[in-house]
């Protein structure tokens, strides 16, 4: 009898296609739910339109952030099941992960959402997050043609971002 | 690696770019005198600094919370220290103080001994109702706003207007709580 090697059962991951092109994709929310930022790098597999992808992770995030917060055995102030959070309150999850990505997310008191899916065998990104953060502050939110609320559509931001991500490990 | 914890004022302040204060107070006072001339009206001019200031603290808070690297305050009496001690220090350089706080912790005092909106200047008598920093009440309007606080921030001593000091009255109207934004048909 022959076996035949490998598992079907859970697949590998993909191995990153080019030296420093670990990011599959990212996504930045205001508070509003509007999508202000989707860059993708590396996604084989779509399947949904862009709007009820956007809608779909934004809802997500929503209602994890509510059931990680409404979960915490430590945290005193929870308050009721369904009753909604300021941002930031109670305790944050950052990140999840798959056998196939890990998704990183952190969020601000003032709503804004920065999510990161790269291959599953990254790090900590809190820190990255943090300094996108910095970019979003330096090249959208300084730039006073840009109205806030509206998606980004500044280059240098679009540049700094992608060679950053890029050189994320 | 664990995230790092938030800075103090004067250390934020020392690691940002700066620009001259003259030239910023300077520019200020242009700012002003050009809306007095445009509008005529000192309480207009009063609301339109309060809006101009309103839309700096939109985007103001974020730059704060970038740099600062502060989490989410726990009640309001945190958030008034943090915008006199590290905000205030952070953006003008002065370092200002809270008092006056009422029994239920919503309202307080924000007390400014220095000014740097304010070197060289003023106010004439076709001018007396002039409240000429009021761009500060609206960004902190503003932001506050951003971070879900609705508040109403109004000047209860001007050094302009005789006073001894510039003290700011700020109001907590409500906490705003994050609502799922889609509706369900959609």
């Amino acid at each position: 009898m022959q076996f035949f090697g490998g598992s079907e059962i859970s697949p590998s991951p993909p191995v990153p296609t080019a030296s420093g092109n670990n990011a599959h994709m990212m996504y930045v929310f205001n508070r509003n739910g509007v999508c202000l930022l989707y860059k993708e790098w590396n996604r084989p597999l779509h399947t949904l339109n862009p709007q009820q992808d956007h809608k779909l992770m934004f809802g997500l995030l929503f209602s994890l952030k509510s059931l990680t917060a409404k979960m915490d055995p430590i945290n005193a102030d929870k308050g009721n099941l369904g009753v909604p959070q300021l941002p930031g309150q109670g305790c944050s999850f950052h990140s999840f992960r798959t056998n196939t990505y890990k998704l990183s997310f952190m969020e601000t008191p003032s709503g804004i959402k920065i999510i990161l899916v790269t291959h599953p065998k990254t790090g900590d990104l809190r820190e990255s997050l943090k300094y996108i953060y910095g970019l979003y502050v330096e090249y959208v939110v300084k730039n006073p043609i840009y109205t806030p609320g509206s998606p980004i559509k500044s280059e240098m931001f679009n540049t700094a971002l992608d060679q950053y991500v890029r050189s994320i490990s | 690696m664990a995230p790092v914890g938030p800075r103090s004022g004067d250390a934020i302040f020392s690691s940002i770019d700066r620009v001259n204060a003259e030239l910023f107070t300077l520019t200020y006072g242009a700012i002003v005198r050009q809306l007095l001339t445009d509008l005529e009206d000192v309480e207009e001019v009063n609301k339109q600094l309060d809006q101009m200031g309103y839309n700096i603290g939109i985007r103001l808070i974020d730059e704060f919370l970038a740099k600062s690297g502060v989490s989410r305050c726990v009640d309001f009496k945190e958030t008034a220290e943090m915008i006199a001690k590290v905000g205030f220090k952070m953006f003008l350089g002065v370092t200002a103080s809270v008092s006056s706080w009422d029994a239920e912790g919503t309202c307080c005092s924000i007390i400014l001994e220095d000014n740097p909106l304010v070197d060289f200047v003023e106010l004439p008598d076709t001018c007396q109702g002039l409240y000429y920093c009021n761009v500060l009440s609206g960004v902190i309007r503003g932001a506050l706003e951003m971070v879900s606080m609705k508040t109403e921030v109004t000047w209860t001593r001007d050094a302009l207007r005789g006073d001894d000091a510039y003290e700011l009255q700020v109001k907590l109207l409500k906490q705003v709580a994050e609502e799922y934004p889609y509706k369900d048909d959609e």
